[in-house]
């Protein structure tokens, strides 16, 4: 069950919080309050970002990695075919290389890198694949660990056969697979018992 | 990626106004980004359709069918109530598309528009393909088409299109409903998708410039429905041959049958005289089932490398019928 578009309202609200966290931030351009003529912006893990004077080629992976310094997501191969470059946008697992960054006034995107607690406690879903060894190299474990988060969070990890399935736009050329599907089964299991 | 500018148009009046004047729509942008990455368009300017307000709903139609707006993201057609009781072909189709993470971004109108997955079209060196370079000759029709077209082929094109949804649509009759600068109109699903011509490989869609689609319109619920994608890997891949099959069933006997296969041509290719020749059949009656279908598939002209794609096809079209008949025994 996938969860639902994002209700308007929720879009809304989601600009209006971007847009108040913005206004101490922009040193000159005091707007008024008046919200549509505003300058867009993104939030990611939180922190609202300006998007203005984008080159509209930008996508938001290479936005992310390049203006945020925000390297998690990885670039494999900048065509949709890999999962390296998961992130979720407004909740949903998308892929970030095939996202033009100036489209997404208003929205809300997380990496890997705001997983974690502010403390430092790992998510549950990162916890499950050191505890599993779900990587070697390790450069597909940032998409992989976003798309297990969703994987989990959308109920699509009930079972080993579904958590393949629902992987599978995830490639890992270590091939740590099995690790994987138990990861994403142990995290399943420890949100549900709601240890997250 | 050639520079363009981008504009996020208001309206669906607006955005069939930028798309007259040759803005290309972006939807999910899954395929335009990569289109444009490997020179396969290269539009000064994108129209950002993605969040128009209302082309994302799905709704009831009065007549007991329905609506798809154009916009709706792949994972959440396939997630809707409707769709799940309604119309199962569809929800598995979708459900074998892509990856989870591109069916949240990709829409259900531009899954319909995505080009061939010819390797020779997609290539990043130019090589001769009458899609990319009219008139440059067709790499495939003599080189690597194994997984190319048996049914429907010219010499100038023999590439097929790769959708899984447009077949599930196929087979339940959809209209796509247009929006554009001379007005809406209504394609029938089974004449969106345009055949090569013996010149040159032409378009893709019977899309007019400037027509955006708004929604997808399907007629009542077809519950005896079932997707079956032949694959090499079981996820995440392209078919090699697939088949949609919707029935009417008399408790096991069948009333009207609805088939088409996927990945066999430029366009999903219904099978018309099978599905007359099918009604009145028992569904345990294997024998008589092949000998409606066989007729259909001895007008198949397979290429060199692709003779395999005829028994496949068959037989898919075969065990469609039987999955939907073990989903729904009395
Ligand atoms: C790695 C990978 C694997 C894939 N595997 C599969 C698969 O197994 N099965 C499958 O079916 N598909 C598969 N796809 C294709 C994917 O489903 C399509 O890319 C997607 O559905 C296109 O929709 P979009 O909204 O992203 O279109 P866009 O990329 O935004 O647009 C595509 C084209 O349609 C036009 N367009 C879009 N919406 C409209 C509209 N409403 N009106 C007029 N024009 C419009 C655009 O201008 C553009 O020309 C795969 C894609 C990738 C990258
Ligand atoms: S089959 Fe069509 S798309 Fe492929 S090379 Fe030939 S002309 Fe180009
Ligand atoms: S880099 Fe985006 S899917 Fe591979
Ligand atoms: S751990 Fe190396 S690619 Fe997955």
């Amino acid at each position: 069950m996938t969860p639902m578009d994002p209700a308007p309202l929720r879009r809304d609200l989601v600009r209006a919080a971007s847009l108040a966290a913005l206004a101490p931030a922009l040193p000159v351009a005091a707007q008024p309050a008046a919200a549509p003529a505003a300058a867009p912006t993104l939030r990611v893990n939180g922190a609202v970002h300006d998007l203005a004077g984008l080159d509209p080629r930008t996508t938001l992976l290479d936005w992310l990695r390049e203006r945020l310094d925000l390297t998690g997501a990885k670039k494999g191969c900048n065509e949709g075919a890999c999962g390296a470059c998961t992130v979720l946008l407004d909740g949903r697992r998308v892929n970030a290389c095939l996202v033009l960054a100036a489209t997404l006034d208003g929205r809300s995107v997380t990496t890997v890198e705001g997983l974690a607690r502010a403390d430092g406690t790992l998510h549950p879903v990162q916890q499950a694949f050191i505890d599993h060894d779900a990587f070697q190299c390790g450069y597909c474990t940032p998409g992989q660990v976003v798309s297990a988060v969703a994987c989990i969070t959308e109920g699509h990890a009930g079972s080993e056969a579904e958590i393949r399935e629902w992987m599978s736009g995830n490639l890992c050329r270590c091939a740590a697979y099995p690790q994987i599907t138990a990861a994403v089964q142990d995290a399943a299991a420890r949100m549900a018992r709601g240890e997250a | 990626m050639q520079p363009f500018t981008l504009a996020r148009p208001a309206s669906l009046e607006e955005a069939t106004r930028l798309a007259a004047a040759g803005a290309m729509p972006l939807a999910g942008g899954t395929e335009l980004l990569n289109w444009m990455r490997l020179g396969i368009a290269a539009p000064a300017r994108l129209a950002d359709i993605s969040r128009l307000p209302g082309l994302d709903a799905i709704a009831p139609l009065p007549d007991g069918g329905l609506s798809l707006g154009a916009l709706a993201r792949l994972n959440d057609v396939a997630a809707h109530p409707a769709v799940r009781a309604g119309y199962p072909v569809l929800r598995q189709a979708i459900h074998k598309a892509a990856s989870a993470q591109l069916r949240n971004l990709a829409t259900i109108g531009g899954n319909l528009l995505q080009k061939t997955r010819c390797a020779y079209f997609r290539a990043e060196e130019s090589l001769p393909c009458n899609r990319r370079a009219p008139g440059s000759g067709c790499a495939a029709l003599h080189g690597l088409n194994e997984r190319h077209a048996i049914f429907g082929w010219t010499e100038a094109c023999v590439a097929t299109q790769p959708s899984d949804p447009a077949v599930a649509l196929a087979a339940l009759d959809a209209v796509v409903v247009v929006a554009g600068p001379a007005g809406a109109r209504r394609i029938p699903l089974g004449d969106l998708h345009l055949l090569p011509d013996a010149a040159g490989a032409a378009a893709d869609t019977a899309l007019r410039a400037g027509e955006i689609i708004v929604a997808i319109e399907l007629p009542g619920p077809a519950p005896r429905s079932a997707y079956l994608k032949i694959r090499e890997r079981e996820s995440y891949e392209y078919a090699l041959v697939s088949a949609a099959g919707a029935l009417v069933l008399d408790g096991r006997t069948i009333r009207r049958a609805r088939l088409a296969l996927g990945s066999v041509a430029m366009k999903p290719w219904r099978l018309p005289a099978a599905e007359a020749a099918l009604a009145g059949l028992s569904l345990d009656d294997t024998a008589a089932l092949r000998a409606a279908l066989e007729p259909a598939f001895a007008e198949a002209r397979p290429l060199s490398h692709n003779g395999y794609k005829v028994p496949l096809a068959r037989n898919a079209a075969l065990r469609v019928i039987g999955m939907i008949a073990e989903g729904h025994a009395p």
